[in-house]
């Protein structure tokens, strides 16, 4: 089960279309065997990406949409999400883990993505984010996080 | 999408300690965590209750609009004058925690018998 797989698919305003993507692209990653870890960081930023794009991005307007392109094979898997938004600068996001915003209820997730991918990147209007995952090693432990 | 009557939690007690056990394995759906929130609020600000583990046996996966909803927990019932703390969280998610600085932020413990003693 090792050939790959591209997918482009558009998407309404809506999370509950958006976990569908999820669950399409995580399985991908079922069938290849990946790492439980690997998984665990993949579904993670894939549901922190879509709900930005969704939610922040989109605002939640019926009217705009969310375009996704996914390539998933055994060794890696990129996901490539945009929103119809005006885009954001993600350097002007506060650091969450600052005293000062430690206790703010929201702020996380874009910490989080880039913490548990192995690549991110943003376009320059800040409403598109490409995004990779290296399959790990094995099962071993690698605590690669800070 | 959940009927907002649906019991996210369940609840235990052990002396004066509530135990609230989150049933969903992915705390992920926005219905849902909203949901969530509004049942771990109703605990201190309608039961009133002061002393609270939240136990994540079954916590799979956590994203970040969960974690807001903690943070408001944890300040309501600091608010209350009341004690919060969290159990059984696995490596996976423990890493979230990690990441974001919030094992600073919460009272972790191991297990539910480490949570309830002492506090």
């Amino acid at each position: 089960m090792s050939a790959v797989v591209h997918f482009d698919i558009t998407i309404p305003s809506d999370t509950a279309a958006g976990h569908e993507v999820q669950e399409r692209i995580v399985s991908l990653l079922e069938q290849r065997e990946f790492p439980p870890r690997d998984i665990f960081s993949v579904r993670l930023a894939l549901e922190e990406a879509l709900v930005n794009a969704i939610k922040h991005g989109n605002g939640l307007d019926p009217a705009k949409s969310v375009r996704i392109h996914a390539d998933v094979d055994s060794e890696r898997v990129f996901v490539e999400i945009e929103d119809e938004g005006p885009g954001f600068i993600p350097d002007d996001v506060p650091d969450p883990t600052l005293d000062e915003n430690i206790e703010r209820p929201s702020g996380r997730g874009l910490m989080l993505i880039r913490s548990f991918m192995s690549n991110v990147e943003f376009n320059e209007r800040g409403n598109r984010i490409r995004m990779e995952k290296l399959r790990s090693a094995d099962e071993s432990d690698e605590d690669e996080a800070a | 999408m959940a009927a907002p009557s649906q019991r996210r939690l369940d609840i235990d007690e052990v002396g004066d300690v509530t135990i609230a056990r989150f049933v969903d394995k992915k705390i992920l759906d926005e219905n849902n965590i909203q949901i969530i929130g509004n049942q771990l609020f109703g605990l201190v600000e309608e039961d009133g209750r002061k002393k609270i583990v939240l136990d994540f046996t079954n916590v799979e996966y956590l994203s970040s609009a969960a974690l807001g909803k903690l943070i408001t927990m944890d300040k309501k019932v600091k608010a209350a004058s009341g004690k919060l703390r969290l159990c059984n969280i696995r490596k996976d998610i423990y890493e979230v925690f990690a990441i974001t600085r919030l094992n600073k932020v919460f009272d972790i413990r191991d297990t539910q018998d480490d949570a309830v003693a002492g506090l």
